[in-house]
């Protein structure tokens, strides 16, 4: 890889974070949403979390499992079981991953 | 502002979910170096895009020398989500200068936005905000750039196949999880997942702004059919 070609990559795509992250930032008067937009905009981080990650729990190269063998599957189950039991995330974090590894490490999924 | 009290609350309840981000952080790290970036383009990637998701978008266009408006447009999309995010922030800081609301916006990654929108579920601005805002962010800064750089020096000894990168998805379904607080938001949650997962074929990661489209639109959906005689708390 070219490194001057990289750089001005790596610049453009801070200025793309930048665009992105402060994009109604930039305005400096009242973006006047109309009412069912604002109250959109409640729902607006959990249908953007459930939207980033469902697909990295249920989908293999972007086809569906085709197995229950999958370690993923049993870390999330355990994780979650983790949480509704204790309401912890990092407990949780840690408890899937513990799981995602015995799987992966110990029976090879 | 360290000295305020909401600084230290936001700092606090960003630690659990930023540490399983961390896990995620080491993988783009590593990513960056198998991808062929040098040490030093890898380490200013990770310090001035600050974007793991687009970043592991970008590197296989990069690594095959794709032209840049492909690259940035790539990127453009994966990070349309902050885009909405700001229409969020915006009525929360439009009193700030200018350049202090784009400094804020470059540090607003997808946990200070949701863990902001839990703490304060109402549109209004309030004293409180920006400090507990500063005090996630700080923390979510230096985990994140401490994990990637780890991630960056041990490049060739994490192999990819344990998978690691898991972590950061279980971080954010625990996140979501605190948020799932009716019926309702259970509905919107369900539906943005299918449709994301339907949608997944399309390029440039548009499936996420498809599930934010069809979640949200449930949600509306069902404030209008079913209102809460109480303040709406989604």
């Amino acid at each position: 890889m070219e490194a001057c070609y990289a750089a001005v990559a790596i610049a453009g795509l801070a200025m793309v974070t930048v665009l992105t992250r402060s994009f109604f930032l930039f305005a400096d008067s009242d973006l006047d949403l109309p009412p069912w937009a604002a109250r959109g905009l409640k729902y607006a981080p959990l249908a953007a979390l459930v939207a980033v990650i469902a697909p990295e729990i249920v989908l293999t190269n972007g086809a569906l499992l085709a197995t229950w063998q999958d370690a993923r599957l049993f870390a999330v189950l355990a994780g979650s079981a983790y949480f509704w039991w204790r309401r912890g995330i990092l407990g949780m974090i840690v408890c899937g991953t513990a799981v995602l590894l015995a799987l992966k490490l110990g029976l090879g999924w | 502002m360290t000295g305020q009290p909401e600084f230290w609350r936001g700092f606090r309840e960003m630690v659990p979910p930023s540490l399983g981000m961390a896990a995620w952080a080491v993988v783009t790290g590593v990513a960056m170096i198998d991808s062929g970036l040098s040490a030093p383009l890898a380490v200013a990637m990770t310090l001035l895009v600050y974007a793991g998701s687009a970043q592991l978008a970008a590197l296989p266009l990069l690594a095959a020398g794709a032209p840049l408006w492909v690259l940035l447009t790539t990127a453009f999309c994966v990070n349309l989500r902050f885009v909405i995010y700001s229409a969020h922030w915006h009525k929360h800081f439009r009193h700030l200068p200018r350049w202090r609301r784009v400094v804020l916006g470059y540090f607003a990654v997808d946990l200070s936005y949701v863990l902001f929108a839990r703490r304060f579920p109402d549109l209004e601005p309030t004293p409180e905000q920006l400090p507990y805002f500063a005090g996630g962010a700080a923390w979510n800064w230096l985990s994140w750039q401490g994990a990637s750089l780890l991630g960056i020096a041990l490049a060739g000894s994490v192999p990819a196949e344990w998978g690691l990168g898991f972590a950061g998805v279980l971080a954010l379904l625990g996140v979501t999880y605190t948020l799932l607080k009716s019926a309702k938001s259970w509905a919107a949650a369900g539906v943005a997942a299918c449709a994301a997962v339907a949608a997944f074929a399309l390029p440039l990661k548009l499936n996420i702004i498809v599930g934010i489209g069809c979640g949200v639109a449930v949600g509306l959906l069902l404030d209008r059919l079913f209102p809460d005689p109480a303040v709406e708390r989604a």
